[in-house]
């Protein structure tokens, strides 16, 4: 059934829009139809045929479904472009959507939806309103969606006209397809509308449960995802409902076998019976197991997904960890995310056989596969304490085998097991210190030198092997420095002879005159300075008591976990992030302003010495402020001798290259109090209220401690999740005994960009917080936006200028906050400010105020920023420009905030 | 939750865009084809692989057929299961309208394709897939009438996947029971997985709208009824059935009923996760003498019964790569050295059970090797067979009834076959 259709493609003339032209206004029908083809083809390959617009919309009036389908789709591509024109091909629309043909009324409601000009879509809404009602179901589903279509470029008229009303009712059709697509259309419409729009009812689902026997494959996944929705009443009812879904995991289409596992393990929330529980989990395994059959793409959705399931109900798959096994001709991708899961259903009894798999793929050719295999093993050997010992000889074997990034790997995760097992495996440290001069990845280097000087005292030679490292100090990479700075800390304090005294005197040269890397210079000096005032707090500062870890990587936090849960097969699930983190939809409508700007910046110049009084009342003391920060952080090691009790906390993790920053005694913050994160009813009374504030050009972590509990509370720690902006703690949390009944608070210093989580960005920050009385606490924060805004961030006027055409138009993006009034330009301005956000100028356009900003966010990536809006009315608009456009939503949220409040 | 496709994407092998479907206005082509072609360079990064790609505020999601990749872009959280899917959905449509999809076959019928595409999403929201009732109303030039077609019942009917006024003089269904064996073996010797994947698969030959009925030795249903089980029934652990099946009879009393689409579909896959004995069993062993020559001496075993045979059986084994001069002899069957697979294949026409043959094979290698040698690739030894007229699970048509209103007597015919899936055997 080949055609010949590339023959279209090949009439690349000079002469071609005209010869065109000429074609398209033949009076032969064949001649006319070939012409389109070649608009289309020409079309295809990206040229820009819009100048033919009024010929080929000629061509529209036509008994050939084929040729007004051609003319549909260039009217789909090109209206947006001439939209006087396009009013032309109005006539014909409505007319085709009373045609006596089916296929041709849906035709036209469908490409009139598509066309996002505003005259066209006035006169949608009647032939809408007609074929919502339409006899042929094929026209009413088409409808249905067209509502939705409609409602994404005018939200207003939809309700206006109540298509709402009529969308509601084609719930109740009588045909399953239009059932199934007005549900989606219902569903896109509530996702972004305030009202409730969409509320499924017992009655709605009990009907949509029905519809869903008889729909096609795509439309019960519409009906499934939007009834995940649903919150049963009672446990009677959820099981009801589980009873009617659980037939669907029989489906061949995988998209509708999650989506209904996902509905069972929503409902079964509620159920209480063990037994009926019980059963589900027995029943849906065989589908999740199967979906592992499915072609690799779906295979890796499938998996992510098990990766959330497995964590909420590990005893689904607890008896399948074979089926996770990677076959050979696994795409990498699956593999990795097989390996993930297999770490998670590893357990005592099936970890031998675990074990041999990751050690046959600790062999293969794949370099980040093997690192991930190798990895496993750690991870498992650190999970089940009854397997480590397995776990280490299959380490030690796979060290012999000396390929070079094995080895490092394989030492990397040895360290985290000698962490977890202390004083257990230590006799293993010969063997690892052949391989000594294999190292050349700053991680395995660090893990190593954190080993030698941890047991500096079992290893008869440890002075000779740090030496070793030490003649190449100042070029080693920080993470390095760091580690063989404690090393030998450690090593004279457990060994104070000659030898190391030597060496430290070298290391803590090199490690305060020789460096420009503040970290470390702050870590020597307080060494230097505990050493040479108190060796004996040394002792106690540097070889305390480390706490024990474990294994909670990719463990994620209980609450986003079920929020996860609820967006089962979804790309939520796939990313392990909540939607917000990722969707940014912008209405696309707007995109006309970029124009605009170019004459609007030479008004801004031109008005903006009026307002140069206003600006220079305003503006932050941003040079005073970036002084005084660099100054604290030099200043900060004197001022802390750090008290006895403070653990080790500085190699609580080997990347973490924190410096102690100690804040003068934390005063009660002012302002308005903390946000409560940890309620005292889920800390067992202990209540924990933090933020993120910005002080003098540095973050810190707000934080307040209650504690309503019968004891004594002591020894606090704190630990951030990896997260987008790489916050972790720059220094311990100091926070002194809490006596039940009393409460303290603190500022605990924070740093930028240690272990930053890949993938969309999020405002998602969550924290562990351990003491010695307590398990540990996890809870999350939204970190607000704005504190990352430097007080450097204000720009030139032409810098700006350049800024903002050196950037692609893809990187604007912009947002519409129809709540937020602005009632003066000089109080937003402040407002703004006070923020970092600095005014560059601002100009008018007819009534409404357009003000140009400029910030700048950590890494000096700049943000510029357009707002628009009309003195006193509703609705402002924010446009921005900067390299990061991904960082948007964030933006949008923090600054909605600011300007709400 | 709801969520949709902005755009789909048709791209040749370099990531440019060859049909480009835009659906929402709210991802440009400029913007996805920067984007994939980015991620096609950096090949080498096993996180530019993943199938879901996060991308400047835009997801894209893609899977390659040929020298094709079919792509969508999103700005919401759509479901990636049924947009993945659904793409491998449209390969099929397209194969059924050019027979093969590639770079050349868009470009020949890229109308049919914008109509195709204008016809099986619908801002964003897969609507419709069956390939055969769409070429009712869609058809690419050879097949075009000049009539005006309308949309075919089946587009918007409970029963999607089949026209009526259908017929056929010769009424007859093909039912073929196809059985692959699953099975990891490790280099212990020991099964480490082993599973049977089955499907029913059908040909239909059927005028009207037959109303048919399958009945299975399934234990579950047998028990139920309150038969004794005589001969064998069989548990079947997880079934998945196409869309035609009564889904909620089954789960109610285990009868299989559908009305079946026209043609050639897949009725039916189930999965046994009970440990099979290997069918084929291979063992080597593999000889190193001096540093210049190998030896490998390989014994195949049929352990099923004698009264089978299997067929175009193929042992594909793993040799060094820098392994040259082969010299090769086996008391059955023929082979021979595929050095781009770094590979000796063994072929048998015809390996009855019970029986065992040899390959003994000579290489030469060379005497200097690296000092620090890399790890090689370890593949394992992979074998392909069929064995026609046999079932793994035991499987058995009991029957398949076919009632239609004209009353037409219609002829079953039945075959079984089992054969090798991913059948690896990490043995040398």
């Amino acid at each position: 059934m080949s055609g010949h259709d590339s023959k279209y493609f090949s009439t690349t003339k000079k002469g071609e829009i005209p010869e065109l032209k000429e074609e398209l206004n033949s009076q032969y029908k064949d001649k006319r139809k070939d012409a389109v083809k070649k608009v289309i083809a020409a079309m295809t390959v990206g040229k820009d045929v819009s100048s033919l617009f009024t010929d080929v919309v000629n061509c529209m009036q036509t008994e050939n479904l084929e040729l007004k389908k051609l003319v549909y789709l260039y009217l789909i591509n090109y209206a947006k472009s001439q939209p006087d024109l396009a009013i032309l091909a109005v006539n014909t629309f409505v007319k085709d959507s009373q045609d006596p043909n089916p296929l041709i009324r849906a035709l036209a409601v469908r490409t009139m939806g598509c066309i996002r000009v505003d005259k066209i879509t006035e006169y949608l809404c009647d032939p809408l309103q007609r074929c919502l009602k339409d006899d042929d179901p094929y026209v009413r589903k088409t409808a249905a969606i067209c509502v939705a279509k409609l409602y994404d470029i005018n939200a207003e008229l939809v309700e206006d006209r109540g298509f709402l009303e009529a969308l509601k009712d084609l719930i109740s059709d009588n045909n399953p397809m239009v059932v199934a697509n007005a549900v989606a259309a219902l569903a896109e419409i509530q996702e972004h509308s305030s009202k409730p729009v969409f509320e499924i009812t017992s009655h709605t689902l009990s009907k949509l449960l029905t519809a869903l026997n008889e729909c096609t494959e795509w439309g019960q996944v519409f009906i499934l995802d939007a009834l995940s929705k649903y919150r049963a009443a009672d446990a009677r009812e959820a099981e009801n409902i589980v009873e009617r879904v659980t037939p669907r995991l029989q489906h061949a289409n995988c998209a509708v076998v999650l989506s209904a596992v996902k509905m069972i393990l929503q409902q079964m929330e509620l159920i209480t019976s063990t037994d009926v529980v019980r059963n589900l989990c027995k029943k849906m395994a065989p589908p999740l197991v199967t979906l592992l059959s499915a072609e690799p793409e779906i295979q890796y959705v499938a998996l992510r997904n098990i990766n959330l399931i497995v964590q909420k109900r590990p005893t689904i798959l607890a008896h399948e960890i074979k089926v996770f096994f990677c076959k050979y001709n696994d795409p990498i991708y699956v593999k990795m995310e097989k390996l993930e899961i297999m770490i998670k259903l590893a357990s005592d009894r099936n970890i031998d056989q675990v074990l041999l798999e990751f050690k046959e793929y600790a062999t293969e050719v794949d370099v980040d596969f093997v690192r991930k295999a190798v990895r496993a093993i750690g991870r498992c050997a650190i999970k089940l304490e009854r397997a480590a010992e397995r776990c280490i000889s299959v380490l030690l074997e796979l060290i012999k085998i000396k390929v070079n990034y094995v080895v490092q790997e394989a030492i990397i995760v040895i360290k985290d097991i000698f962490r977890r097992y202390p004083n257990t495996y230590e006799s293993i440290i010969a063997t690892l210190c052949e391989s000594l001069d294999t190292l050349d990845e700053p991680e395995a280097k660090a893990s190593m030198i954190w080993i030698i000087g941890e047991y500096a005292e079992r290893i008869d030679n440890a002075d000779e092997l740090l030496e070793s490292f030490l003649e190449s100090f100042p070029e080693e990479p920080a993470q390095v420095q760091l580690q063989l700075l404690t090393a030998t800390v450690k090593l004279f304090l457990k060994k104070p002879t000659e030898g190391p005294q030597q060496m430290i005197q070298v290391v803590l040269n090199n490690a305060t005159v020789e460096t420009d890397n503040p970290d470390l210079r702050d870590r020597a000096y307080i060494y230097w300075r505990l050493l040479s005032t108190d060796p004996e707090a040394a002792k106690d500062v540097v070889l305390a008591e480390k706490p024990v870890i474990s294994d909670d990587s990719n463990q994620l936090d209980p609450s986003l976990l079920d929020e996860l849960l609820a967006n089962i097969a979804t790309l939520s699930s796939v990313y392990h992030k909540p939607p917000e983190a990722f969707v940014t939809r912008v209405k696309t409508s707007q995109r006309t302003e970029e124009d605009d700007f170019a004459d609007g910046s030479e008004t801004g110049n031109s008005e903006s010495p009026a307002y140069a009084p206003d600006s220079s009342t305003s503006p932050p003391a941003s040079s005073s402020s970036a002084q005084y920060a660099g100054r604290q952080a030099v200043a900060a090691p004197a001022a802390s001798a750090a008290p006895a009790l403070v653990p080790d906390l500085l190699d609580l993790g080997l990347d973490n290259s924190s410096a102690i920053v100690s804040v003068d005694q934390p005063a009660t913050p002012a302002g308005p109090p903390l946000p409560v994160l940890l309620p005292a009813a889920t800390g067992q009374g202990l209540q924990i209220s933090a933020q993120l504030v910005r002080r003098d050009g540095q973050i810190f972590y707000s934080m307040l401690f209650e504690n309503n509990s019968q004891i004594p509370l002591d020894g606090f720690m704190i630990q951030f999740n990896k997260n987008t902006f790489g916050l972790a703690a720059g220094g311990p949390l100091q926070v002194p005994q809490l006596q039940p009944g009393t409460s303290a608070s603190t500022l605990l210093p924070m740093v930028l960009h240690q272990n930053i989580s890949p993938g969309p960005p999020s405002t998602l920050l969550q924290v562990a917080v351990k003491n010695n009385q307590q398990p540990v606490w996890y809870f999350s924060d939204a970190v607000s936006f704005l504190v990352f805004f430097a007080e450097d961030g204000k720009m030139e006027r032409s810098t700006f200028l350049e800024t903002w055409k050196s950037l692609p138009d893809s990187n604007e993006v912009s947002k519409d906050f129809p709540g937020i009034v602005m009632n003066s330009v000089e109080v937003t301005l402040d407002r703004l400010a006070a923020s970092n956000m600095f005014f560059i100028a601002k100009r008018k356009h007819a009534n409404q105020e357009v003000l140009y900003l400029s910030t700048k966010i950590p890494r000096g990536v700049p943000f510029l920023i357009e707002i628009t809006a009309v003195i006193g009315i509703p609705g402002l608009k924010c446009a921005i420009k900067t390299p990061s456009p991904e960082m948007a939503p964030l933006f949008f949220e923090a600054l909605e905030n600011l300007l709400k409040s | 939750m709801a969520g949709a496709a902005s755009a789909l994407f048709l791209l040749d092998i370099k990531g440019r865009v060859l049909v480009w479907r835009d659906y929402r206005g709210d991802v440009s082509a400029a913007q996805a084809e920067r984007c994939f072609t980015k991620l096609i360079e950096k090949e080498g990064d096993p996180q530019s692989q993943d199938p879901v790609v996060y991308d400047d505020g835009v997801t894209y999601m893609y899977i390659q057929h040929n020298n094709v990749y079919l792509m969508t872009a999103s700005r919401q959280n759509c479901n990636a299961a049924s947009l993945l899917l659904f793409l491998h959905r449209v390969v099929d449509v397209f194969k059924h309208y050019f027979e093969e999809l590639e770079e050349e076959s868009l470009r020949d019928n890229f109308v049919v394709v914008y109509e195709l595409l204008d016809e099986i999403m619908d801002f964003g929201y897969p609507q419709y897939t069956e390939a055969k009732i769409l070429s009712e109303f869609i058809k690419t030039d050879a097949y075009r009438m000049e009539v005006t077609q309308r949309p075919p019942m089946a587009v918007t009917n409970a029963v999607s996947w089949r026209s009526e006024g259908i017929r056929y003089k010769k009424n007859e269904v093909f039912l073929d029971v196809v059985e692959s064996v699953n099975i990891l073996v490790n280099s212990n010797g020991q099964i480490v997985r082993s599973d049977v994947v089955g499907a029913l698969k059908m040909r239909t030959y059927l005028s009207g709208m037959p109303e048919c009925k399958l009945g299975l030795n399934d234990r579950v249903l047998l028990e139920a009824q309150g038969r004794a089980t005589k001969g064998k029934a069989i548990d079947l652990d997880d079934i998945k059935f196409h869309q035609c099946v009564r889904l909620a009879r089954f789960e109610n009393d285990r009868t299989i009923s559908f009305i079946p689409p026209d043609g050639s579909f897949d009725l039916m896959t189930y999965r046994l996760s009970t440990q099979v004995k290997p069918l084929i069993w291979v063992e080597a062993q593999v000889e190193r003498h001096s540093r210049s020559r190998m030896e490998m001496t390989v014994k195949a075993r049929s352990q099923f019964k004698e009264r089978s045979t299997a067929t175009n059986v193929e042992i594909e084994l793993p040799v060094p790569s820098d392994a040259t001069n082969p010299n090769i002899r086996t008391s059955m069957g023929s082979s021979t050295y595929a050095p781009e697979n770094d590979a000796l294949v063994w072929k048998i026409k015809s390996f009855p059970g019970g029986k065992e043959y040899m390959l003994r094979a000579e290489f030469t290698l060379p005497s200097i090797t690296a000092e620090e040698p890399l790890p090689e690739r370890k593949a394992p030894i992979r074998v392909k067979f069929e064995i026609p007229y046999f079932t793994v699970s035991g499987i058995q048509v009991r029957y398949l009834k076919i009632i239609e209103k004209s009353g037409y007597q219609a002829l079953p015919w039945v075959r079984y076959i089992t054969m090798a899936g991913e059948y690896e055997l990490r043995l040398i």
